[in-house]
């Protein structure tokens, strides 16, 4: 699979570390137990379209968010985790 | 229809025109006691026994595709009981002992191979890691014997003992671990449950649940509505799709699963070997292919075929154990998809859903669980409390940190 890394273009997936479904981006800031456990241990797991974090270990370190069909290893889209993480609100 | 050898005599002289199908090809009908979604092994393992062991009722299998379609016919047909942790090795263990007598008790032939699996050892401390795991084994009722380094290349000389990174030191021999016919097992379990009444109703997917109050009261599948008193699900890979009809988030994760098997080749190795620090091991089938695998690709995945860097991965690790591989062709190459839960355990276990139970997160190690997975689902069905051996196996042992992790990975599923 190659990912089209927004700032090296495509990029070998082995260059990449899979780090799980992009929606871990949205950690509860404390909560009950309960949202916790549901964070950390519960997926949606689609077959289909998924948005999913690929941390580029081999390569510039960066974090990506990338959209792929788990039905098929299509990828459909790149985006940096940063650009994600801060649409959503997060580290202001 | 019993099969014996007298049968099989029986036949040859009567030109074979007395065998009839295995299983018959019902119809669903409106409404069943249990249903069980999922025509796999495991799930037609849940139906035999339920049927066999525990009661008399209307029972019924769905399966979307045809019976064994799925992962019990994807596998690399391995045995085992080489667990460590209290919540496991007692289930396994149990998985085993079902399977020394299971050709007698379902009379059907799955080539039950008690061949002997070795897991390396390369290091001081991986030696000490498998003294300790060979006494959890012996302590549960299993069998256990620590090999030096010589131990093992009485049993397989031709072995890469001198690998600079991996030098092998020893090995934990299982000698009642080994293989199994894979598809027969599906056979088998599909024959026995037929005969004892069990309604197998193939190209017939859950397409939704109806659940009413907390309870539910049948499925919607691609053959119309079936009603049903209680609901146990055992779909693997699709785990996820099919809870989803009931509004569950599972903690589990799909992932594709790679499996090889060289051509065919005089006979090499008459066990099973784990090089668990190299990602690989190996078995030869009876027709003389070398049957291997390795890890699984790492991300999420329903397609039920994998990328060759793994594949490469995988080669590599047998030519560092084996140099000799590098002379066999690949002849074939295929996935799975596992249903890999966040602390490496599967799950049998009731729902929030009155009437409907779970059965899976069984990672890649769902084939050697089949029979023990299958009895201890119909108990949980049966009897509305968990197999003695199957209680750790909760969906709350997450929110009570109590996980069940093999490996000491921490929640993450590909890592397991």
């Amino acid at each position: 699979m190659l990912i089209p890394h927004p700032l090296l273009g495509l990029r070998d997936a082995q260059e990449f570390v899979y780090m799980g479904d992009a929606a871990l981006i949205g950690r509860p800031d404390g909560g009950d137990i309960a949202t916790l456990h549901n964070y950390l241990y519960l997926r949606d797991n689609p077959a289909g379209e998924h948005r999913e974090l690929w941390y580029h270990e081999q390569g510039d370190r960066s974090w990506l968010v990338v959209t792929r069909n788990t039905a098929t290893h299509e990828i459909l889209g790149a985006e940096l985790a940063r650009d994600v993480a801060r649409a959503k609100g997060r580290s202001k | 229809m019993r099969y014996s050898g007298w049968r099989i005599i029986k036949e040859a002289l009567s030109g074979h025109k007395g065998w009839r199908p295995v299983w018959r090809d019902p119809a669903p009908k409106s409404d069943y006691d249990y249903i069980i979604v999922g025509g796999g092994g495991h799930g037609l393992a849940t139906a035999y026994y339920l049927a066999k062991q525990f009661r008399q009722a209307r029972i019924a299998v769905l399966e979307k595709s045809y019976l064994g379609s799925g992962n019990v016919g994807r596998n690399t047909t391995i045995i085992r009981s080489n667990y460590l942790l209290p919540g496991n090795e007692p289930f396994y263990e149990f998985s085993l002992k079902l399977w020394e007598g299971l050709e007698q008790d379902f009379n059907y032939n799955a080539m039950v191979s008690q061949r002997g699996i070795v897991n390396l050892i390369h290091t001081d401390a991986a030696r000490d890691a498998a003294t300790r795991r060979g006494n959890a084994m012996i302590l549960n009722g299993a069998d256990a014997v620590l090999l030096d380094r010589e131990g093992v290349r009485a049993m397989y000389p031709w072995l890469n003992f001198d690998d600079a990174r991996f030098p092998i030191k020893g090995g934990l021999l299982q000698k009642r671990g080994g293989t199994v016919r894979h598809d027969a097992v599906a056979w088998g379990y599909a024959r026995g449950a037929d005969l004892a009444g069990v309604d197998l109703i193939q190209n017939c997917e859950v397409t939704g649940m109806r659940i009413e109050n907390g309870r539910i009261l049948g499925v919607e599948t691609s053959r119309g509505y079936i009603g049903a008193k209680k609901v146990g699900v055992a779909v693997a890979g699709s785990s996820s799709r099919v809870m989803a009809h009931a509004g569950m988030r599972l903690p589990i994760e799909s992932h594709v699963l790679q499996a090889f098997v060289s051509e065919g080749l005089k006979p090499l190795i008459d066990g099973v070997i784990t090089f668990g620090a190299g990602h690989f091991y190996v078995s030869q089938s009876d027709k003389g292919g070398l049957v291997f695998g390795g890890d699984i690709d790492g991300y999420n995945s329903y397609a039920q075929r994998g990328n060759l860097p793994v594949i490469e991965d995988v080669a590599e690790g047998g030519m560092a154990l084996m140099p000799a591989i590098g002379r066999a062709r690949l002849l074939r190459a295929w996935g799975g998809i596992m249903d890999m839960s966040m602390d490496g355990s599967p799950i049998i276990d009731k729902t929030g859903i009155e009437g409907l139970y779970f059965n899976g997160g069984w990672c890649y190690g769902g084939f050697k669980a089949t029979p023990a997975s299958g009895w201890c689902f119909a108990h949980l069905l049966a009897t509305d409390t968990p197999h003695p051996t199957a209680t750790a196996y909760r969906f709350d042992r997450f929110l009570r940190g109590a996980m069940i992790d093999e490996k000491g990975q921490g929640a993450q599923p590909n890592l397991h």
